[in-house]
C-alpha cells in the first residue's frame, strides 16, 4: 500500500469500564497510528463496542487515560470528540430515520458550519451561501458512495445494507480525522460486503482517514487491517499484525471456545 | 346554505386558534419526543406577562417584545435546570418533568403578576365585518379573521423553517435520535433552549389572541386540552398536521353544535346543547381507532 502510516494519534492507557457489577473492559491499553486501519475483534460481549464508546465519549471509563492528538484526558465527551474530528457509525444503525439521505448527510456537516444557529434561523445571506457550499461537499460524498439514486429517500425505507452505507456517509460528511466503525458489514450479503470493503479502503487511501473498525468476518479483517487488537471477556489477549494475531494460541482458543 | 357557510367559516377560524396551541406541543414533541404538559401553563404565563407589561405602561409592541424575552428566559431555564439532567431518559420521565414544570409555572405566574382576571386589549374588536355582512349576508368576525391570519402566517413560517433551514434539520435530527445527534456534534442544549423559546413565542401569540377574546385568566391553561384532539387528528410530529387538525376540529365542532341537537331532540326528546364541549374528543377517539399515528404523523414500526 502506498499510504504512509504516521505517528500515534490515539493512545488508550489502562482503560477500565464497568456497569454496576459487569466489567466490560479491564485494564486495556493500545494505540492507533495516523492513517492506519486498526481492527478490534473478539467474541460477542468481549467489550468491542464499549471500547468504541469510550473513544468517542458515549461511555466514561472509571479508570485510565485517553490521549488524542497529544491531549491527555480522563474521558471523552461526545461533543468534544466530534469537534476534535472523531466520527463514527453504530452497531445498531443510528440514522435519523424520518429524514432523507441528503438531510442525514447534511446533519453530518453540522460542526463544519461557521454561521451560528441564529443566523441560519434568520436565513441570513452568508448562512445561505454556506448552506450551498456544504451541499456541494455532501453531493461529493453521495457520488463517492454511489447513492445518488436514493438521495431523497427517507432513510427508514432503505434496506439494511444501504442504511449502513448512508451512516458511513453521514460520518464522512464531517470530514473526520478518525473514523470509528462498529460492525460496518454485519448483516450484509457478499456483494454488499465487497462494496463496503472497497469504500473503507478508498476512504483510508484517498482522504487519509484513520480507521478503527470492529468486524466479525475474519477474512475481511485479515484483508484490510494493518494491525488488530483482540479482546475477550473485556481483556486484551493479543495485539499485532493480522498474521501475528492469526497464529496466536490464545486467540485461537478464544475463537474455538466460543464457536465463531 | 348561507347559514351553513357562516357556521363553517366561524368554526374554521376558531380552529386556527386551536392549531396555534397544538403547534406549541408539536414543536416540543418534535425536539425532545415528549408531550409537554406545561404548554397550557405557558400560554397562560405568556398572556399574563403581556398584560402585566402593558399595565406597567408599555405599549402593545413593547410589551410583546418583553413578554417574548420572558418566555425565552423561561425556555433557557427549562433546558438548563430540567431537560439537561434528563438526556437519554425514557420519555415518561421527561413527561413527568413537564407536569412538575406546569405546576411551577402556574404557581409562578400569579406570584409575579397577581391573580385577578385581566382584560387584554390588542385593538381588535370582535364584530362582524360590514362588507361581508352587506354583500354575503354572513356574520364573520373581524377578530376571528385577523387572528386566524396571524396564526396561519406563524404556522407557515415555522413549517418552512423546519423543512429548509439547518436549525430545522438539526432539530429533526435531535428528535429522531439524541445519541446519534450528540455523536455528530449537534449541540443538544442549544437546540432544546431554542425550541423552548420558539414554543414560548407560539404560546405568547396564542395567549395574546385567546386572552384578548376570553380575558386573561387561569382558564387559559385549559386551552391545552383543546389542542389534544387536534394533535390526535394531525399527528404529534407534524406542523401541517396541527393546522389541518385544528381546522377539522374547529369546523366540525361548530357544525355539530348547530346541526346535531335538533336531530337528537327529534329522536330522543330533551335538550342536546353543549355538544361542542365533547364532540372533538369523541372524534379524536374514533380517529385513534382508525389511524393512531394521526393524519400526518409518522408511522412507527419497530424492528424486533
Ligand atoms: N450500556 C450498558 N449497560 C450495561 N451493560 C453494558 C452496556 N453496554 C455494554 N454492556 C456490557 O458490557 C459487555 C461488553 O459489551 P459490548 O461492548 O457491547 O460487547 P461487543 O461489542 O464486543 O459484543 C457485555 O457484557 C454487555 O452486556
Ligand atoms: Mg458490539
Amino acid at each position: 500500500m502506498a499510504r504512509k502510516i504516521g505517528e500515534v494519534i490515539l493512545d488508550l492507557r489502562h482503560i477500565s469500564l464497568s456497569f454496576g457489577g459487569v466489567k466490560a473492559l479491564t485494564d486495556i491499553s493500545f494505540d492507533v497510528r495516523e492513517h492506519e486501519i486498526r481492527a478490534i475483534i473478539g467474541p460477542n460481549g468481549a467489550g468491542k463496542s464499549s471500547m468504541l464508546n469510550v473513544i468517542n465519549g458515549v461511555y466514561r471509563p472509571q479508570q485510565g487515560e485517553i490521549i488524542f492528538q497529544g491531549e491527555h484526558r480522563k474521558d471523552m465527551d461526545t461533543h468534544a470528540a466530534a469537534a476534535a474530528g472523531i466520527a463514527r457509525t453504530f452497531q445498531n444503525i443510528a440514522l435519523f430515520k424520518g429524514m432523507t439521505v441528503l438531510d442525514n448527510l447534511m446533519t453530518g456537516r453540522n460542526l463544519k458550519m461557521r454561521c451560528n444557529f441564529l443566523q441560519h434561523a434568520l436565513w441570513w445571506g452568508p448562512a445561505q451561501r454556506e448552506e450551498l457550499e456544504h451541499r456541494r461537499k455532501v453531493e461529493e460524498i453521495i457520488d463517492f458512495l454511489e447513492i445518488e439514486h436514493i438521495r431523497k429517500t427517507p432513510v427508514g425505507r432503505l434496506p439494511y445494507g444501504l442504511q449502513k452505507r448512508v451512516e458511513l456517509g453521514r460520518a464522512l460528511a464531517a470530514e473526520p480525522k478518525m473514523l470509528l466503525l462498529d460492525e460496518p458489514m454485519a448483516g450484509m450479503n457478499v456483494e454488499e460486503k465487497q462494496d463496503m470493503c472497497r469504500f473503507i479502503l478508498d476512504v483510508n487511501d484517498q482522504f487519509g482517514t484513520t480507521i478503527v473498525l470492529i468486524e466479525h468476518d475474519m477474512g475481511v479483517v485479515m484483508d484490510i487491517s494493518d494491525r488488530v487488537v483482540v479482546l475477550d471477556y473485556g481483556r486484551k489477549i493479543a495485539d499485532g499484525t493480522p498474521d501475528e494475531v492469526k497464529n496466536d494460541p490464545e486467540v485461537i482458543a478464544a475463537y474455538l471456545g466460543t464457536q465463531h | 346554505m348561507q347559514f351553513f357557510l357562516e357556521v363553517l367559516i366561524g368554526g374554521l377560524l376558531s380552529g386556527v386558534m386551536y392549531s396555534l396551541v397544538a403547534l406549541g406541543f408539536v414543536l416540543i414533541f418534535k425536539a425532545s419526543g415528549v408531550f409537554n404538559f406545561a404548554q397550557g401553563a405557558m400560554v397562560f404565563f405568556a398572556a399574563l406577562s403581556l398584560v402585566g407589561c402593558m399595565e406597567k405602561g408599555a405599549p402593545l409592541w413593547l410589551a410583546f417584545i418583553l413578554a417574548f424575552g420572558i418566555m425565552t428566559l423561561l425556555g433557557i431555564a427549562t433546558e438548563k435546570f430540567v431537560l439537561r439532567k434528563m438526556v437519554n431518559q425514557p420519555p415518561i420521565s421527561l413527561f413527568m418533568a413537564t407536569i412538575g414544570l406546569a405546576f411551577f409555572i402556574e404557581g409562578l405566574a400569579p406570584l409575579l403578576w397577581g391573580n385577578a382576571v385581566r382584560r387584554l386589549d390588542i385593538g381588535l374588536v370582535d364584530e362582524p365585518i360590514p362588507w361581508i355582512l352587506e354583500h354575503w349576508n354572513m356574520v364573520i368576525s373581524k377578530f376571528d379573521l385577523v387572528a386566524a391570519g396571524l396564526a396561519l402566517a406563524l404556522v407557515a413560517v415555522l413549517a418552512l423553517f423546519f423543512q429548509y433551514t439547518r436549525v430545522g434539520r438539526a432539530l429533526r435530527a435531535v428528535a429522531d435520535d439524541h445519541q446519534a445527534a450528540l455523536s455528530i456534534g449537534i449541540p443538544l442544549q442549544h437546540i432544546w433552549a431554542l425550541v423552548w423559546a420558539v414554543a414560548g413565542f407560539v404560546a405568547l401569540v396564542a395567549g395574546m389572541l385567546w386572552g384578548a377574546r376570553n380575558g386573561v385568566q387561569f382558564a387559559l391553561t385549559f386551552t391545552a386540552l383543546k389542542a389534544l384532539p387536534v394533535l390526535i387528528l394531525g399527528g404529534f410530529t407534524s406542523v401541517p398536521g396541527a393546522i389541518v387538525g385544528g381546522l377539522i376540529i374547529g369546523g366540525t365542532e361548530k357544525l355539530a353544535e348547530i346541526y346535531i341537537p335538533p336531530v337528537m331532540s327529534g329522536i330522543f326528546g330533551g335538550n342536546f346543547g353543549g355538544i361542542e364541549g365533547w364532540f372533538p374528543y369523541v372524534m379524536a377517539l374514533l380517529f385513534l381507532l382508525v389511524r393512531p399515528e394521526g393524519l400526518f404523523g409518522e408511522k412507527h414500526i419497530d424492528r424486533v
